[in-house]
C-alpha cells in the first residue's frame, strides 16, 4: 500500500484524460486542492466537467483552468466571484448546472455511498425541480436527485498519515470529504504527512480507504474576503 | 419606520433561547448584534456551529471563513463538520430558524431571493436548502424596492427560491405573518400607521 507520491504531477500521472468528470473539494478559496488544480492546468487535460461548489476566482482555484479553456462544464451552487467564468458562460463556451449547495454535497456523499438517487424537498416548486421525478412521502412533495460518481476526486486536507487517514482543519473541511468519497480514484494534497500511528484513530475525519494517492506540499491558502474587527 | 439596525433588532426577538440558527448575508448578519442574553448558536453552512465574530487584524485564518467567505473566529462551543453533514442538519430540521433577505415574498409564503432573469446569475448557494429545511423562515427586507413598488406581493414574479416556505416577514414598515388566505399584520414599525403598511403592501392582508 504505497500511496505517497513526490508531487502533484506524479500523483495525477495516468489518471487524466480529456472529457473526464472531476469532483473537487473546497468552499470559495478555502480548502481547495490548489496544487492538484495547478498540475491539471500543466497537464493540459481538456473538456473537463467539474462538480465543485464554486469556480474559484480569475487567477486561483478552478479559475486557472477556465483561463486555459480546459473546463467544459461546471456543476456548482455559486459562481459569483469569477469574471472569466461569466464571460465564457454568457458566450456559450461553458456549460453550467446549478445545484443547491446541500443537494450538491449530498449528491457527492450519496455517490460515494453507492446510492444512485435520493429524494429531497430542496428546490420543489423552483426551476431546480423541472424535469425531475416528484414523489410524495407522508403528504409532502420531494424531488429525486442523482448521486455523483466522478472519474476522479481531488481533495485538500490538513494532515494525513502514510496510509491516507485524513484530518481537516476548521472550515477547510467543507466539500472535501464528500468529494473524496464520490471519486473512483481520489488524490489528496496535504500540508503535512505524519508517520502512521501518530494520529489518534478516534480523531480521523476521513479514513484512508477513500484515499488512493497522497502528496505533501506548500499551500498559498489565499483569503478571499479578509474581514476584521477593531481590537 | 425602522432602519437596518432596528429591523435586525426586531428580528433578534424571533430567536428562542437555546436554539441553533442560520443568518443570511446583509441585514440578517446584523441580528447577531442584538441577541442579548439569549443563548444562540449560529450555524455557518460551510461547516460550522458556534460562529464567532470577525478576527482582530493579524488573527485572520484562511481555513476559517463563514458562508459569505469572510474571515471569522471560533468560540469555545464551536464544532466543525463537512458540507454534507452541514446540510444534513439543515435538511433534517435541526436548525430552528433562518433569517434571510429577499427580493420578493408572496402572501402564500413563496420566496424569491436568488435570481433576476436577464441579469447576471451567481447561483442559489445554500438558500434553497435552508428555506426547505429549517424550522422557521424569517425574511428581513425593505418593504418596497427603490422604485417604491411593493416587495410583498400576491405572487412572486421572480424565479422562486422556495414554495410556501416563509413564516414571518420583517420590513422597515412592520411585521407580517403568512397565514391562511394571506398576510396578517403583527405590528407596525415606530411612526408607521396600519393604513400606511396596507398601502405599501400588494399582498392580501387578512
Amino acid at each position: 500500500m504505497k500511496k505517497i507520491y513526490p508531487n502533484a504531477a506524479a500523483a495525477l500521472d495516468g489518471l487524466l484524460h480529456d472529457g473526464m468528470f472531476i469532483a473537487s473539494g473546497g468552499f470559495g478559496l478555502c480548502g481547495i486542492p490548489e496544487l492538484l488544480l495547478s498540475a491539471i492546468k500543466d497537464a493540459g487535460t481538456k473538456d473537463l466537467t467539474f462538480a465543485s461548489n464554486n469556480a474559484g476566482v480569475d487567477d486561483f482555484g478552478i479559475g486557472i483552468l477556465l483561463q486555459t479553456k480546459q473546463v467544459k462544464k461546471m456543476i456548482s451552487s455559486y459562481v459569483g466571484e469569477n469574471a472569466e467564468f461569466m464571460r465564457q458562460y454568457l458566450s456559450g463556451e461553458l456549460e453550467l448546472e446549478f445545484n443547491p449547495q446541500g443537494t450538491l454535497a449530498e449528491r457527492m456523499r450519496a455517490g460515494g455511498c453507492g446510492i444512485p438517487g435520493f429524494y429531497t424537498k430542496t428546490g420543489v416548486g423552483t426551476v431546480i425541480a423541472e424535469g425531475k421525478e416528484h414523489k410524495d412521502f407522508k403528504g409532502e412533495t420531494y424531488i429525486m436527485e442523482e448521486g455523483i460518481f466522478a472519474d476522479l476526486a481531488i481533495v485538500k486536507a490538513w494532515k494525513a498519515d502514510e496510509t491516507g487517514n485524513l484530518i481537516f482543519r476548521r472550515t477547510a473541511r467543507n466539500f472535501n470529504p464528500p468529494a473524496a468519497m464520490c471519486g473512483k480514484v481520489c488524490v489528496v494534497e496535504v500540508e503535512e504527512i505524519v508517520p502512521t500511528g501518530s494520529l489518534d484513530p478516534d480523531h480521523i475525519h476521513l479514513p484512508g480507504i477513500y484515499v488512493h494517492r497522497l502528496i505533501q506540499g506548500d499551500h498559498e491558502k489565499r483569503i478571499e474576503q479578509r474581514t476584521v474587527r477593531e481590537a | 419606520m425602522w432602519d437596518r439596525n432596528q429591523m435586525a433588532e426586531r428580528a433578534a426577538q424571533e430567536l428562542e433561547d437555546g436554539t441553533y440558527v442560520n443568518l443570511g448575508i446583509g441585514i440578517p448578519t446584523l441580528v447577531a448584534n442584538y441577541v442579548g442574553d439569549k443563548d444562540i448558536t449560529l450555524q455557518s453552512e460551510n461547516g460550522m456551529l458556534g460562529m464567532g465574530p470577525f478576527p482582530i487584524a493579524g488573527d485572520e485564518d484562511a481555513d476559517l471563513i463563514n458562508a459569505g467567505k469572510q474571515t471569522i473566529t471560533e468560540l469555545d462551543r464551536t464544532a466543525y463538520f463537512d458540507s454534507a453533514t452541514s446540510f444534513g442538519m439543515i435538511r433534517g430540521g435541526k436548525i430552528a430558524a433562518a433569517i434571510l433577505g429577499a427580493m420578493e415574498v408572496a402572501e402564500n409564503g413563496d420566496l424569491a431571493n436568488w435570481m433576476i432573469p436577464g441579469k447576471l446569475v451567481k447561483g442559489m448557494g445554500g438558500a434553497m436548502d435552508l428555506v426547505a429545511g429549517v424550522g422557521r423562515v424569517i425574511v428581513v427586507m425593505d418593504h418596497t424596492n427603490k422604485h417604491g413598488d411593493s416587495k410583498v406581493l400576491k405572487s412572486c414574479t421572480l424565479p422562486l427560491t422556495g414554495q410556501g416556505v416563509v413564516h414571518r416577514i420583517i420590513t422597515n414598515l412592520g411585521v407580517l405573518d403568512v397565514v391562511a388566505g394571506g398576510l396578517q399584520i403583527v405590528e407596525t414599525a415606530e411612526g408607521v400607521t396600519e393604513q400606511e403598511l396596507r398601502d405599501a403592501t400588494e399582498a392580501t392582508i387578512v
